[in-house]
């Protein structure tokens, strides 16, 4: 741990870890300090140059300077003001006076900071260039006329979304008078000499090809940055703020729903958009633009409501997924514990199962990681996780880490995923074959592990092999030349030639055998050859280390002897392991409730279909309310219970009426959060005392951590490692971008469709276009799909989504990630 | 100041001076005599004198007004129904939908729907004003920086119902009578030195 330093700022003593830069030390004891182009959790740009403060007498900027003990820090004085004015009318010149119409519509960051400083007049003026409106993607607009290149979209989108889909370039302004350089304090003229000669961009070409996760929009200060959707749509001081939680995955990001009123014909709210506080939380997609799904004009329809009672009384089972709050969870937990139903939730029980095997060799019922971890760390392994699309948030942090911490990370998985190298100089992809995850994580234990057990140390030994190879070095070689030189003799002003001898360095290639130690595993998972070499360099000056377990190691046939693997790496190696909960509530789920394996009988699905289903999508028997219109808790990858409340009404019966009409009830549904037992972590909290904020500090102020439980455990026994992968055409079941659930699917914003998507090379080879029709057939089942190309993915592999009902990949694929698939045209 | 003074609540004890009223009859005879004083006094036959004397003149000098048939011109900042103006020029509606009456309306009776239209401008699809809550405070006309909100003249007001509203076809100008809308000195617009009042922004051109 770095120690903790005092520093002073304007009088006021902080206290702070080593390292924090000032900005930040500010920001947690709640002192201020303007600054417009800063992000936290990224990388400082010193566009703005606002944070400029006096440390120990020198001017400094407080966002890139890192504090040191005893530090003395004025964040104000006359010069720093006039620099502070001079800049904020430097940002006023040519900008639009449209702040009327402008989507920002006052919460606007250039704006604030105009009145901040008291701009009432302008001093600085110059030509402005034409600059037109573009929109980029199917959400994005940009209107350059009112950016005011602070840079935070790109350095968000590089350092923590990893797409760098948006970049600087040449704006082709008027150079500035050269004059001005003298009249007009230092700092200003700088930025403004930046500003005048650059604007954001899409990478390549007119549109973005990015995620479209609208973070871009997020930071934006201004209005230059916006949803298509949202646009003109609705002030932002007419819209309710709901704090909430995303319901879309595991990782429960911290939302806001907007919400105001349909229309003036519909007094009935509506959500408008979904905003995050950026500096602590970045949003996907799915998060940001999948917001209405919710199950709208119902009302409590008796006759159904009675017929569910019955359904539910004489179901023998009762099916569900795990998109349900913990509350819901312990509601048919009790109703199971009533009428002896059978729970059938295969996503959560591969989970449980999971983490069962996983506690017989850590010891502790739940993995010791989390997303907190793993942003801190500054080494990254991904084991078996389709990160772009599975887990947004955890492929956030194996990127941020790259560009923040100087980190390295490994990324094992059979889709190559064109843009993890692109996250740093030190990431390696395996793009290895399905099956092989234990081979990825055997290889983990082998390069880190310390007092391994006897057996295994040998049976990873035995995967080593010396070899000899023949290396081609640069070698400096001393050789002596004859030069000729004039030399001038300084008494007579003669010139004469002179021969010399000059001893010169020269490189030489040259070729050499040596001995090397070569992994067997390393070669099995497609790995570079001189992966040796590589992973030295990685690993030099790294402390903190993070391993991603995923859905595919959760839902493979070998899954209990991956578990036991990955626990070893939590309990042999020094490493944070996040076993990565594939829905939202997976990890909730399986502590709450006692899943059966098997289905029978009459069944109740909720949210999944049954012989009655309650559903909240509309389309079942009962309706039910959507994520979005229920108060409840989650619990989420990081071990925390996190509230989220209803973000629009609801008008028809819940879970917990029929729980009610059952006598399991309670009077509210949240009434439950209390009840949520003890002995598995969770604490005995009313609903309305869980918080839901950041705090200035950066402090993840949301519901509490489950309390981490111990348990049996014991050594790790070998198990034997399948040599071969998975062969033939391999459909991989994984959601494309955006997509989750079937509730995302009804998001009108999200417009990716059920289709079987490919890589451009595997289409070109097989002569399929996007749109062509085809016929998939995956276990004896056949279904038709469109072909969509994925252009950031490469390889064989093809994926089918199950987020859309209408195609139930997962109970096709046998509840497994990797299944054989034919796919014929036509 | 010292509001110490205020403070002290205990009637009696601060220095009040009494006003002495005049004396109300207290017998019935008292009572009755000042009726008939206050009948037959010579108030009476002024106010009759007037009468008589204008009906002798005749009803073209009358300054009766007959509302409703007839009204009154009413004071350019009088603050009644609301209208919505247009461009002068080009007939274009003036109104941006920037909501800032709406953000003001004390009352919270204005409502508006927009849009981003295919002119890639906002538009105002709808606009309407609960007449039963409005409370004509001038507000909404003294934010609008367009001056496309004004007050009108027309103050008749009664409804059967309660929620009384005004859309916006109701008070927008039609395009016909574009050339009969006038300049608004009222409430809102913009003072006669308000050019002197505007600091200039240099410019590069």
């Amino acid at each position: 741990m770095s120690k903790e330093i005092t520093v002073t700022i304007d009088g006021i003593e902080c206290k702070a870890a080593e390292g924090e830069y000032i900005l930040n030390i500010a920001r947690a004891n709640n002192i201020f300090i303007p600054a417009i182009c800063y992000l936290t959790r990224c990388s400082p740009t010193l566009a703005c140059r606002l944070c400029l403060v006096e440390a120990d007498g020198k001017r400094v900027y407080s966002c890139n300077v890192k504090a040191k003990d005893g530090m003395e820090i004025t964040t104000n004085n006359d010069e720093i003001a006039q620099e502070r004015r001079a800049i904020m009318e430097v940002y006023d010149v040519n900008h639009p006076l449209q702040c009327g119409v402008c989507d920002k519509s006052g919460e606007c960051e250039l704006q604030n900071y105009t009145l901040y400083e008291q701009v009432d007049s302008q001093s600085y003026s110059i030509r402005d260039t034409l600059r037109q409106s573009k929109n980029w993607s199917s959400v994005l607009h940009y209107d350059p006329g009112l950016c005011i290149v602070c840079e935070r979209c790109t350095t968000v989108c590089k350092d923590m979304i990893g797409e760098a889909a948006i970049k600087t370039t040449k704006r082709g302004g008027d150079a500035l008078p050269k004059e001005l350089k003298e009249e007009m304090p230092k700092d200003a003229y700088a930025m403004w000499n930046k500003l005048q000669k650059s604007i954001i961009a899409p990478l390549n070409g007119e549109n973005t090809d990015c995620a479209d996760c609208g973070e871009c929009i997020s930071v934006c200060p201004t209005g230059a940055i916006v949803s298509r959707d949202f646009q003109y749509k609705s002030n932002a001081w007419e819209l309710e703020k709901v704090p909430a939680t995303c319901s879309h995955c595991s990782t429960g990001c911290q939302i806001n729903y907007e919400r105001k009123h349909t229309s003036i014909e519909n007094p009935d709210e509506s959500i408008y958009r979904v905003t995050n506080e950026f500096h602590y939380v970045s949003l996907c997609g799915a998060g940001r633009f999948g917001y209405d799904f919710e199950n709208r004009d119902v009302s409590k329809d008796e006759e159904a409501f009675d017929k569910a009672v019955q359904a539910l009384q004489k179901a023998e089972t009762i099916r569900f997924d795990s998109y349900i709050t913990n509350e819901e969870a312990l509601i048919l937990q009790r109703i199971k514990e009533k009428t002896g139903a059978r729970l059938v939730n295969p996503d959560a029980k591969r989970y449980q199962d999971f983490m069962k095997n996983y506690g017989s060799v850590s010891g502790k019922t739940l993995y010791a990681g989390d997303l907190k971890s793993a942003f801190e760390s500054d080494f990254v392994i991904s084991v078996g996780s389709f990160l772009r699309n599975d887990a947004p948030n955890s492929r956030y942090a194996f990127n941020n880490i790259q560009k923040l911490n100087k980190g390295a990370g490994l990324y094992f998985h059979p889709l190559k995923d064109e843009l993890v190298e692109s996250y740093g100089k030190n990431v390696i992809q395996f793009a290895h074959k399905p099956g092989l995850e234990a081979a990825a994580l055997y290889l983990v234990l082998e390069l880190f592990g310390k007092e391994l057990p006897a057996d295994i140390k040998a049976y990873l030994d035995g995967f080593k092999y010396e070899t000899t190879e023949t290396v081609t070095e640069t070698v400096k070689e001393e050789i002596v030349e004859n030069v000729e030189e004039i030399e001038k003799d300084e008494e007579t002003g003669e010139e004469k030639t002179v021969i010399k001898e000059k001893k010169k360095l020269v490189p030489k290639k040259v070729e050499k055998e040596v001995t090397v130690t070569r992994n067997r595993l390393v070669e099995m998972l497609g790995g570079p050859d001189d992966f040796d070499e590589k992973l030295a360099k990685m690993l030099k000056k790294k402390e903190n280390f993070t391993l991603f377990v995923g859905e595919d190691c959760i839902a493979s046939e070998n899954a209990a002897e991956l578990a036991k693997l990955a626990a070893a790496v939590e309990r042999y190696c020094d490493f944070n392991v996040v076993v990565i909960p594939s829905q939202t509530n997976t990890l909730g789920v399986s502590l709450l409730c006692e899943l059966d394996e098997e289905a029978s009988g009459y069944s109740v699905g909720y949210n999944v279909k049954g012989d009655f289903t309650l559903s909240a999508t509309g389309e079942g028997d009962l309706d039910m309310p959507a994520l979005n219109q229920q108060e409840g808790t989650f619990t989420n990858i990081n071990k925390r219970v996190v509230p989220t409340n209803a973000g629009i009404g609801y008008g028809g019966y819940e879970l917990n009426d029929l729980a009610n009409a059952l006598g399991v009830g309670e009077e509210q549904t949240v009434c439950f959060t209390e009840q949520l037992p003890v002995e598995k972590g969770f604490k005995a909290l009313e609903f309305d005392a869980l918080p839901n904020e950041y705090t200035n500090s950066m402090e993840e102020n949301r519901g509490y951590l489950l309390a981490l439980g111990e348990c049996e455990a014991a050594e790790l026994e070998k198990i034997e490692l399948a040599q071969q992968g998975m062969e033939g055409n391999i459909a991989y079941r994984a959601n494309p971008l955006q997509q989750f659930n079937q509730f995302t699917r009804r998001a009108h914003e999200l417009e990716a469709q059920k289709a079987l998507y490919c890589s451009v090379t595997y289409a070109e080879k097989n002569g399929l276009k996007d749109g062509d029709s085809v016929t998939c057939t995956v276990a004896n089942e056949a279904f038709t799909l469109a072909v969509q190309t994925d252009n950031k993915i490469d390889g064989d592999i093809v994926y089918v989504p199950d987020f859309d009902e209408t195609l139930d990949a997962d109970r096709i694929f046998g509840g497994k990630r990797y299944s054989n698939i034919s796919i014929v045209k036509g | 100041m010292s509001l110490e003074q205020f403070k002290d609540r205990n009637v009696g004890t601060q220095e009040y001076r009494h006003i002495q009223a005049s004396t109300s009859p207290k017998t019935p005879m008292e009572k009755f005599t000042q009726v008939v004083k206050r009948t037959f006094s010579k108030e009476l036959f002024v106010g009759l004198k007037v009468v008589f004397t204008q009906m002798a003149k005749g009803p073209k000098t009358w300054h009766t007004v007959k509302y409703p048939q007839e009204k009154l011109p009413i004071g350019p900042r009088y603050r009644a129904i609301h209208k919505l103006l247009k461009l002068l020029e080009s007939g274009n509606e003036r109104c941006i939908g920037c909501g800032l009456c709406e953000k003001i309306c004390i009352a919270d009776c204005i409502r508006m729907d927009t849009r981003y239209d295919e002119n890639q401008r906002k538009e105002v699809t709808e606009y309407s004003i609960n007449l039963g809550r409005c409370i004509f405070c001038g507000y909404c006309a003294e934010v609008c920086p367009e001056l496309a909100i004004v007050h009108g003249p027309r103050f008749e007001n009664a409804s059967e119902q309660r929620a009384h509203f005004v859309i916006k076809d109701d008070m927008l100008t039609p395009v016909d009578a574009l050339k009969h809308q006038k300049e608004f000195p009222g409430f809102g617009a913009l003072s006669d030195d308000a050019d002197k009042k505007v600091k200039k922004t240099p410019l590069a051109y």
